[in-house]
């Protein structure tokens, strides 16, 4: 065993507590948002305890802590994603990142590679999550692009079949998820990030699901946008990440404080990048969580993290087709997947299952994930799914495995 | 598991595995379609009234236990009724729902519907027990529409 569980189990202090009349709390819900550490609520905690003030503004010793601070955090998320500082734009989460992204292509000026005609295309997959499609539609609706999209096979994996017609010479951004929040599928980045550069078109890739989970290192993906949310990573809610290496070519989204050059009463000139995509004081305690979250999986180890969640994916997989009328839905080939394991079980509707795991400990989420274009193209309204992550062990999927053949008997 | 047979009473399961009405009539006064956006269940409603009363009523979807009986037993219960009636005790249900467990349910009112009382301690599930009640009280309202069309202030 690389990981040492029960240890890393002590610094989470929600695993102290039961569910459900006394239940041992069994989370498989990671893939929605991760349990935090110790050492990240009381990095939260302490900045508002002694050095909360307005980075970037006062004129005293707390603002000069509170900006160290802040900034620091920023230095280690650049060096997490082997990324420099001033490439990074602390958000509110993923979708606020995503929003951002959209929302500054469509101001910018007509001529620049950012900005959307009705002759342009802008590409995205059926695996997305709501959050990297709807603010693409909306843009595609408010610039007259054409929104068209890569299919889901029936596997799991998405059709690269047609690769050169779907991202064609008119293709401006091709955005995509990195892992799929509903089956698990590691999308293959060469091919599409190789086939959208040589149209000229930027890659943005959704990382919600795959930043937490293995080793990242922007340089080596190749795209030119990432996200991701600090909650799925162990760190606050409230807090996420925009990274870019084209940051200095695109304009603001949000307008206000801090972000500014220089304004008179007619007009304003912008900061560089990252501060002109901060605008209002920010979401400082967060980010500083944020830090801390990335400092205890840095000491873990991000390598080892994606090594214990790779043997405890085949473990769950293996264990869960084992029951009788369980399928799995997405890849069953580790090779392309990680650890989001949905599923759906004979006739139970997942909502009925979930709230019988519920009644035993298990924590699963139920539904069409925010992905419902997803869940419908499959052909299943919805699924329960089992999401991994490091403090998770492989008895909790022989519980898991033990709760959903009693569901069984009780829906018969 | 009180508790969680308190939610999935034996009513319930029955009308989950047999359900009543399930299936859409071809003629209808009017049909709606319902979603529930947090799990993606779905109703289709097809309501016909005849002198204000419920005439028929027949439904089709997929979704959870939950929704499912409700629908069931709001389809039974609902039938011949006169619109005010069936708005009424869709009222005394919607309450009952809202109720975080602290009421049973008038029997005499609500019939079956009373299995559900114990869907009111679980938030999460209240709105799989009114997917079909929301779907009646919208085909109501434009069962009203086209059939006692407002004469005041038109000619
Ligand atoms: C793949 C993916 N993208 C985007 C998001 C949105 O993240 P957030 O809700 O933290 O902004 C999520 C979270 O549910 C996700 O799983």
């Amino acid at each position: 065993m690389s990981l040492d569980v029960a240890t890393i189990r002590k610094d989470f202090p929600i695993f102290d507590r039961t569910v459900r009349d006394g239940k041992k709390l069994i989370y498989l819900d990671s893939g929605a948002t991760s349990q935090k550490p110790n050492s990240v609520i009381d990095a939260e905690g302490d900045f508002y305890r002694f050095h909360n003030a307005a980075v970037h503004r006062g004129a005293h010793q707390l603002a000069e802590e509170a900006t160290d601070a802040y900034e620091g955090a920023r230095s280690k998320v650049a060096s997490f994603l082997g990324a420099r500082a001033e490439e990074i734009v602390f958000t509110k989460g993923a979708t606020e990142s995503l929003n951002l992204i959209a929302y500054a292509m469509g101001n910018a000026a007509s001529g620049s590679r950012f900005a959307l005609t009705s002759k342009d295309q802008i590409v995205v997959t059926e695996m997305e999550h709501h959050a990297n499609l709807i603010p693409w539609q909306q843009l595609a609706a408010r610039t007259g692009a054409q929104l068209t999209w890569f299919e889901v096979l029936p596997d799991g994996r998405l059709d690269l079949n047609s690769i050169n017609e779907v991202i064609s010479e008119n293709t401006k951004v091709v955005a995509l998820t990195h892992q799929s929040n509903v089956l698990g599928t590691i999308n293959p980045l060469d091919a599409i990030v190789a086939r959208a550069h040589e149209v000229g078109a930027v890659v943005v890739l959704d990382a919600c699901q795959s930043v937490p989970h293995m080793p990242i290192d922007v340089k080596t993906l190749g795209v030119d946008f990432l996200v991701f949310s600090g909650h799925k990573a162990i760190g606050p809610t409230g807090v996420g990440v925009l990274w870019s290496s084209v940051l200095e070519e695109l304009p603001p989204f949000l307008f206000g404080g801090s972000m500014i050059e220089n304004v008179t009463m007619k007009s304003a000139t912008w900061a560089p990048a990252p501060k002109r995509f901060e605008a209002g004081v920010p979401n400082m305690a967060q980010a500083v969580g944020l830090g801390a979250a990335i400092d205890y999986l840095s000491k873990v180890g991000m390598d080892k993290i994606h090594e214990h969640e790779l043997l405890l994916t085949k473990y769950f997989l293996e264990q869960l087709q084992k029951v009788p009328t369980l399928k799995i839905i997405g890849p069953t080939d580790l090779e392309l997947r990680g650890s989001c394991i949905s599923f759906t079980v004979g006739q139970i509707h997942p909502h009925d299952l979930g709230q019988y795991l519920d009644s035993q400990g298990v924590a699963v989420r139920t539904g069409h994930h925010c992905a419902w274009p997803l869940t419908r193209k499959l052909g299943v309204p919805a699924t329960t799914r089992a999401s991994l992550y490091l403090y998770n062990f492989e008895e909790e999927c022989d519980l898991l495995v033990e709760a959903i053949v009693k569901a069984q008997k009780y829906f018969a | 598991m009180m508790e969680l047979d308190s939610l999935y009473q034996e009513v319930i399961l029955d009308h989950y595995k047999h359900p009543l009405n399930k299936g859409l009539s071809e003629e209808y006064d009017v049909q709606v379609h319902h979603i529930n956006p947090s799990c993606g269940d779905e109703i289709t409603f097809n309501l016909s009234t005849e002198g204000g009363i419920i005439k028929s009523i027949t439904w089709d979807g997929v979704g959870c236990s939950i929704s499912q009986a409700s629908v069931s037993i709001a389809s039974d219960l609902l039938l011949n009724k006169t619109l005010e009636q069936a708005g009424s005790i869709a009222e005394v249900f919607i309450e009952l729902m809202h109720s975080k467990g602290t009421k049973d349910g008038d029997p005499l009112v609500l019939e079956d519907a009373v299995a559900l009382a114990g869907v009111s301690k679980f938030p999460a599930r209240i709105k799989c027990a009114l997917l079909g009640w929301m779907a009646f009280k919208d085909a109501a309202v434009r069962i009203k529409q086209l059939k006692e069309p407002d004469t005041r202030g038109s000619n």
